[in-house]
């Protein structure tokens, strides 16, 4: 097989990358490779690592899924409603079609989150002000609530007043967040 | 066009100033990924949806509310040639896949390039924030800043459980990937480099080279990155890569003197052979030039290269790949006509330091 970047030296680097869930192989000689250096690195690095692990954890799924024994049942193969996606065409790409397959394969989805996130499996990080709705209003009264139980038991009463006056106006702003429906 | 023309028209903000820690720092990057909920992600997304992702990021970038004075333009990969593609990605402003495989992809570039959103690469919005120098928490902000204002206008897809929800599950969670590109020569001659990758990655970050393939790292430079984008706030993963980065700091920089210490003319030897090689070179591989630009690079930062400025290695190592060897040619190039060029083009810029005394 011939390089297929510089036409001339016989290819013996071999590469394969999924996008856009199809499949592009690349041949290309050692010096090419070379020069293309980095456009690899960052295709090539990601790409496998993630399938690799995919791979992994797809041989682990039996043991999950309760219902490995009717597997003879073709037709049940999870797909997500809103994009088509189904679970063994997310093993093979590694990408998800749309937001809604996190729903749709959220069984499937536990311990690969988990695997991949050294056991974490809840976001703890940035809430979006729209999008987010009333998540960091809750978030933020969670931690308020815990405010007071400590300003309870060091006995400062003053303060924990003020914090109990501020954490009801909350309750109430997200009470009529909800109502609203939105 | 002359070199110099050319250098100050292809260089971006973090190749050409300096920041904190920028002798051994080279730059600090943010990247967030994003979707907008009412579209399937680019993995699957019609050609039609993919537009419409493109055309409502540019209506936002046309809406006005942006950071500073930083204005957007917005290039699109259908409209630019494969060469000016490869360019953007030497610069490390847009990925080898949006380049080469995304439809309807696009990137809104700021003026001192050091933002670049990407469009249509593997998620709808990759925010990025590139900082010359040591700053993370700087780019964070940045970074933030940006996604604050999209978010006002564009509907993200975010959920409770899983934060934002990206393409694929390993970006999940924050999005987030901070990384640093370190150049680490002192900790490579010291032969300290093999045992410390293996004890970073057991921290759960991620050391490659940036240039070169497989475990090799061309001209010493590093990049490190965290793994981990859920289940940590953004602070704890940037604070976490920070001080890892900052013990590296100080092995390099300890490496750095015990090397004075112990074989001096020997590393003095190094570094001026390295200078001849660049200097008088007719031929030279990416591999070679890379080699020699990190000894030169490490010369000047400890002395012993005087007149010379530090950004030769950031702006060579960058100049001297093939994308930026045939934009400056004004046409295609073989390998083996790059390796001239590439000979010319580093004896050519050495010169104008000379000259600039
Ligand atoms: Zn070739
Ligand atoms: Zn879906």
């Amino acid at each position: 097989m011939i390089c297929q970047e510089c036409n001339q030296r016989p290819a013996t680097l071999h590469f394969t990358n999924f996008s856009n869930g199809e499949k592009t192989e690349l041949h290309l000689c050692e010096r090419c490779a070379h020069e293309k250096g980095e456009m690899f690195m960052m295709n090539q690095g990601h790409g496998f690592s993630l399938n690799h692990l995919l791979a992994g954890l797809l041989n682990i799924e039996p043991a999950l899924q309760p219902n490995t024994k009717e597997h003879f049942h073709q037709e049940e193969i999870i797909q997500c409603s809103r994009c088509h996606m189904t679970y063994p065409q997310f093993v093979k790409i590694g990408r998800f079609g749309c937001a809604h397959c996190y729903d749709t394969f959220k069984e499937q989805l536990g311990p690969i989150i988990r695997r991949l996130h050294s056991g974490n499996s809840v976001h703890n990080g940035k809430i979006p002000k729209r999008a987010g709705g009333t998540i960091s209003m809750q978030r933020n009264l969670t931690a308020l609530k815990e405010t007071l139980g400590e300003l309870i038991s060091k006995e400062e009463f003053e303060k924990a007043a003020e914090l109990r006056d501020e954490i009801r106006a909350l309750e109430k702003r997200l009470a009529e967040q909800h109502r609203g429906g939105e | 066009m002359s070199l110099e023309r050319f250098i100050s028209q292809a260089v971006s903000s973090w190749m050409s100033t300096e920041g904190p820690d920028s002798d051994i720092v080279l730059s600090s990057r943010i990247r967030l990924a994003r979707n907008l909920s009412q579209f399937d992600f680019p993995t699957l997304a019609t050609n039609e949806e993919a537009f419409k992702v493109t055309a409502a990021v540019e209506e936002w970038a046309n809406s006005g509310s942006h950071p500073g004075a930083s204005r957007f333009e917005m290039v699109k990969m259908n409209d630019i040639q494969p060469l000016q593609k490869r360019v953007l990605v030497e610069k490390h402003l847009i990925s080898p896949h949006l380049a080469e495989n995304s439809r309807h992809g696009a990137c809104l570039l700021s003026e001192n390039e050091e933002y670049s959103i990407m469009v249509n690469e593997e998620d709808h919005i990759r925010i990025q924030c590139l900082f010359p120098g040591f700053q993370l928490s700087e780019a964070l902000s940045a970074a933030n800043e940006i996604d604050d204002l999209m978010e006002e206008s564009l509907d993200y897809a975010f959920d409770e459980k899983y934060g934002y929800l990206t393409s694929c599950p390993t970006n999940a969670g924050t999005g987030l990937r901070a990384s640093v590109m370190m150049h680490l020569p002192g900790l490579y001659l010291t032969q300290q480099i093999n045992r410390i990758v293996p004890a970073i990655n057991q921290l759960g970050l991620v050391v490659r080279g940036i240039y070169g393939e497989g475990s090799e790292a061309l001209g010493n430079i590093f990049q490190i990155s965290n793994q981990i984008t859920l289940g940590k706030s953004e602070d704890d993963i940037v604070e976490d890569l920070k001080s890892v980065v900052k013990q590296l700091i100080s092995q390099e920089r300890s490496a750095r003197e015990a090397l004075a210490k112990t074989s001096n003319i020997q590393l003095e030897d190094r570094i001026f052979r390295s200078y001849g090689i660049l200097a008088n070179s007719r031929i030279i591989e990416t591999k070679e030039a890379a080699g020699c630009l990190s000894d030169v690079r490490l010369g000047i930062d400890m002395g012993y290269l005087k007149d010379i400025s530090k950004n030769i290695l950031n702006e060579l190592m960058i100049l001297t790949q093939p994308g930026f060897l045939q934009q400056y040619a004004g046409g295609p190039l073989r390998p083996d006509e790059r390796d001239i060029r590439r000979a010319a083009m580093i004896r050519e810029r050495l010169k104008m330091e000379i000259k600039e005394q």
